[in-house]
């Protein structure tokens, strides 16, 4: 294991330590630093991810990043609630970042959905910590990224919930490991979306309220017959239910882990930072940086160039470097 | 012999029932007081049951510390029912029992305790509250998901009809639908959406032929506010909707069958902690509302007491409340004349206009599949329409009195010194702790055992009848908390919808453009929004402060986590620390402040949380320093209606918390 002696008394580089040791304790200190703007608290957050880097941990992070997405009022809280608890069950710490889409009008927002899931309050191998989406219109906040990168570290399980179907989910399929969409019977949308090619193609459809019957039955079978005719032979159509007694759930983590087990992790997560880094650095420095960079494709490429182990924070200097020369 | 003119009636009416909603402390307490209400005139009984029994759990559950005899008495058991009606004939009483979730075995208790003393539950006589929807949107009572409560109350309904002929298996409640924050409109809309979900669900349960039965024992629980002319006209209103509803959706042809008829708790959201002897004076205008017409005249009243806003009344305070009803009832010439109104063109127009208003708005809930499937939908629209009447209040537009107008006032000489409300001792959880142990150890557990199998089977099987397995269980000694556990296990856990996520955004005046500014300096200086809890521990359902703060919160900037109701301290200390919020708000209004507040800072400052905390709801002064010593930040109570002004204070707190300069 590497650490860099320069910065490991820092603030930032003791919360990455604890979290690369699986100290789960330092989760909310590690979001705390993570989603703050302040310059200061930056150059912390920079210190601690390079800490939980494949470069300092030696291979990639442990935890399985899963994007779970679907429409409000599709069942995804009652789903997590189970979820959750079955993954204790299998005796997995899990991590919870639930992402609010709600106007930033006012700057402000209702993080509810934390209400949903339930869990004992004394048990310390689950985290769930609410943010408001930002700014960025369907996106994930920066922190969200990188908290995800993070806690993967010290999580088995690393979940980002996020409202929408379709257009919103594309930065948790750059950020997860297996992106799942959840799928409410009889409502058509996902079927459209799915279609229309407006959806991204998931890893895993979920279909929610199988107790619904006939109705969840035939959704299973529209999203087959939809999936068949994109090709797309390797989603995996998953019908649970929360309703007592729930079902499918366990069904639902196999498939999860089987996705997992036929991944090449290690690419899938360096194109996440890369595609992080290049986010990251478009927030900071817009089309004008971009433009100094030669534009998007050299910018990839140049991320292409650099060690595959190394973090985020350091892909944006890359970029940043480049830029200014 | 001569006619009776038509501006008389030949006879007098005889007055309508009354009550006074009532129970503390212990079921030997409150069996004393009943008795001495009953002395004083009151007609019928209102038993007020404490959340723990309200909500199932006995009282030595973790979920019902602070909370147990507060808001009313604990009966988790055959035993304390017994000793609740001790020396009461229930063969000659009229029993109105708030209870919702846990309805089907308080109403088993009572059936137990009647046959026990040789009464024929044929003879019982009363209410069971037993209106769910409300719950979800209101009150916050609920103990299982929406459609297996349902199934409870269509069971209940089918299961009396002919059981207990003469009781009134549920009371739609439109009371807790204005407190919440209902425009008349809305009142009186959903509380008719309310009575088509059940009526619905009882129907599959009932034969057809038992229809106008089943109708004619479906009463209302309603409220009325201090306007008090358009209030009456929206019970006219109710009537007509709901002779029509019987008629044309349920085929009802007797015209006994589809009269309406309701009972009555006047307003307390109006009521007000500032010069609370005002209360009395719209208490009686409200009375006025529910009496006034004989057409669309209450069957049975309770007021408030005039210092409700103060905390728990005592009974002095209620007899006060009583006295004005019979006042109103035996001094007044009210129950000499026919109805006051007919013909009256400004009753009818606004009969009219209820009418239409809310025959659009039960159409709307149709729309999204009937009561059940609209709960959210309704739920958001209250809290739309409370905080509406938040902000005319705030602005100055609704004047109320002694609150935003007229706030001068020389000492009031009705509070003495222990703040003119009653405190229950502390004691009496500690001893009801003990006394459910008690009552459990000295069971047959092998007849427990047995009835709470049974009791699990019928609820796992829909077309099974929940009422007799639980009289069984009633008879067998089972509590409260082991009959609600069964069904938790068997139908599921739930939790409301909150209602705010849904709120619209404020109209920005100059005031709040102000805080939002202040928020956002704030914010950039920590680097992070700010970000507050708010919290509601306990078991107290009244939402709707927690839900109007956390909406105003939004709207100033903040980051708001609401987690709606029913947490214990260790979850708020554990979502604060995940959460990383920098100020914590927590709301109380049952009165178990004094004992969840401190419990919820201990574990907060166990957990390494260091963020300040605000206290809201009904604190009575006396507590407040006591509060304040535990570790409270601020306090606030109804007389605090400036919204931004309480803003303004928590983001001062946040700033100094951190070390962040107040402005120039």
């Amino acid at each position: 294991m590497s650490s860099v002696p320069a910065t490991s008394t820092s603030r930032g580089a003791q919360i990455g330590v604890r979290l690369r040791d699986r100290d789960l304790s330092a989760a909310p200190a590690a979001l705390n630093l993570l989603e703050s703007r302040a310059p200061r608290d930056r150059e912390e957050a920079a210190r601690l991810l390079h800490e939980v880097s494949p470069a300092a941990i030696g291979a990639e992070a442990p935890g399985h990043v899963i994007g779970v997405t679907g429409p409000p009022g599709a069942g995804k809280s009652t789903l997590l609630s189970a979820l959750v608890q079955a993954w204790r069950d299998r005796g997995r710490s899990v991590a919870v970042l639930a992402v609010d889409p709600s106007s930033k009008r006012s700057g402000g927002s209702l993080l509810g959905d934390r209400a949903r899931i339930t869990y004992d309050p004394d048990d310390r191998q689950i985290f769930i910590r609410s943010t408001a989406a930002g700014e960025r219109l369907g996106g994930l906040a920066a922190g969200t990224r990188e908290a995800a990168l993070a806690l993967s570290a010290a999580f088995d399980v690393v979940v980002i919930e996020t409202v929408g179907v379709g257009q919103s989910e594309t930065d948790v399929a750059d950020v997860a490991d297996t992106v799942a969409v959840i799928v409410q019977p009889g409502s058509g949308d996902a079927l459209q979306f799915l279609k229309s090619g407006i959806m991204e193609t998931p890893d895993v459809l979920v279909v929610t309220k199988a107790d619904l019957g006939q109705i969840a039955i035939r959704a299973r079978r529209d999203l087959s017959a939809a999936l068949r005719s994109l090709g797309a032979r390797d989603t995996q159509i998953v019908p649970v239910s929360s309703v007592p007694p729930p079902t499918g759930i366990d069904d639902l983590i196999d498939a999860f882990d089987a996705h997992r087990d036929a991944l090449d992790v290690p690419a899938r997560r360096r194109e996440a930072r890369r595609a992080a880094a290049l986010a990251d650095f478009a927030v900071e420095h817009g089309e004008r940086g971009m433009r100094a960079l030669g534009g998007r494709r050299a910018a990839v490429r140049l991320l292409t160039e650099q060690d595959p182990s190394l973090d985020v924070p350091s892909l944006v200097a890359a970029l940043e470097r480049k830029a200014a020369a | 012999m001569s006619e009776t003119p038509a501006h008389r009636l030949p006879e007098r009416d005889r007055p309508w029932m009354m009550r006074t909603y009532a129970g503390h402390s212990t079921a030997k307490a409150s069996n004393e007081l009943y008795r001495e209400n009953l002395s004083k005139g009151q007609t019928g009984l209102s038993i007020a049951f404490d959340l723990p029994t309200q909500t199932g759990y006995d009282p030595d559950h973790e979920l019902a510390r602070g909370e147990v005899g507060k808001v009313g008495v604990p009966i988790p058991h055959k035993g304390e029912m017994h000793t609740l009606l001790d020396g009461i004939p229930l063969d000659n009483m009229n029993t109105s029992m708030t209870i919702n979730a846990t309805a089907a075995f308080l109403l088993s208790l009572y059936i137990t305790t009647a046959e026990d003393n040789g009464v024929d539950r044929a003879l019982l006589q009363g209410t069971t509250q037993n209106d769910i929807i409300k719950e979800f949107l209101a009150r916050g009572t609920y103990a299982f998901p929406p459609g297996p409560s349902m199934r409870l109350i269509a069971d209940m309904v089918a299961f009396t009809v002919n059981e207990v002929p003469k009781w009134n298996p549920i009371n739609i409640c439109s009371y807790h639908l204005q407190e919440a924050g209902a425009t008349p409109v809305q009142e009186i809309a959903y509380a008719m959406s309310n009575a088509i979900a059940v009526l619905d669900a009882a129907r599959e349960r009932v034969p057809e032929d038992q229809m106008g039965k089943v109708f004619s024992r479906i009463s209302f629980f309603v409220n009325a506010g201090v306007r008090f002319v358009e209030e009456h006209a929206k019970l006219r209103a109710m009537s007509i909707l709901w002779e029509e509803l019987g008629r044309e959706r349920y085929g009802v042809q007797d015209p006994k069958h589809l009269r309406f008829r309701y009972g009555v708790q006047v307003n307390s959201l109006g009521l007000t902690e500032a010069q609370p002897e005002n209360n009395v004076q719209r208490i009686v205008l409200e009375a006025l509302a529910v009496t006034l017409g004989r057409n669309a005249r209450a069957r049975a009243v309770q007021l408030p007491a005039w210092n409700e806003a103060l905390g728990l009344p005592r009974p002095w305070d209620q007899q006060w409340s009583l006295r004005i009803q019979q006042v109103l009832a035996f001094e007044t010439d009210l129950l000499e004349y026919p109805d006051i109104f007919e013909g009256s063109v400004v009753m009818d127009g606004l009969v009219n206009e209820l009418l239409a208003g809310a025959r659009a708005e039960m159409a709307v809930v149709e729309e999204h599949g009937g009561a059940v499937e609209a709960v959210p939908y309704m739920k958001a629209a209250l809290v739309d329409s409370h905080r509406e009447r938040w902000r005319r209040i705030e602005a100055g537009e609704q004047v109320v009195v002694g609150m935003n107008k007229f706030t001068e006032s020389s000492p009031s000489p009705l509070v003495d010194e222990e703040g003119g409300i009653m405190t229950v001792d502390p004691a009496v959880e500690a001893q009801q702790r003990e006394a459910v142990q008690a009552w459990r150890a000295g069971r047959d557990q092998a007849a427990v055992d047995a009835a709470l199998t049974k009791l699990r089977e019928v609820a796992l099987d829909e077309s099974q009848n929940i009422m007799p397995a639980s009289i069984e269980a009633a008879k067998a000694g089972v509590t409260v908390g082991e009959w609600a556990q069964t069904l938790r296990d068997a139908f599921g856990e739930y939790r409301g919808p909150t209602g705010v996520g849904e709120a619209t955004a404020a109209e920005v005046g100059a005031d709040l453009e102000e805080v939002r500014e202040e928020v956002a300096r704030v914010g950039e200086a920590l680097g992070r929004t700010v970000k507050i809890l708010v919290g509601k521990p306990g078991l107290d359902g009244h939402s709707n402060g927690a839900e109007q703060i956390a909406v105003r919160a939004r709207d100033v900037g903040m980051d708001v986590v609401y987690e709606g109701i029913r947490l214990t301290p260790q979850q708020i200390a554990r979502s604060a620390l995940d959460e990383g919020v920098h100020v914590i708000g927590l709301s109380i209004l049952s009165g178990s402040h004094k004992e969840l507040i401190p419990a919820v800072i201990e574990e907060l400052r166990a957990a390494g949380v260091e963020a300040p905390v605000v206290v809201g709801g009904i604190i009575p002064e006396a507590d407040v320093a006591p509060l304040k010593a535990a570790g409270v930040a601020g306090v606030y109570t109804p007389k605090d209606f400036n919204m931004n002004q309480i803003m303004r204070d928590i983001v001062g707190l946040v700033a100094e918390a951190h070390g962040v300069a107040a402005t120039a």
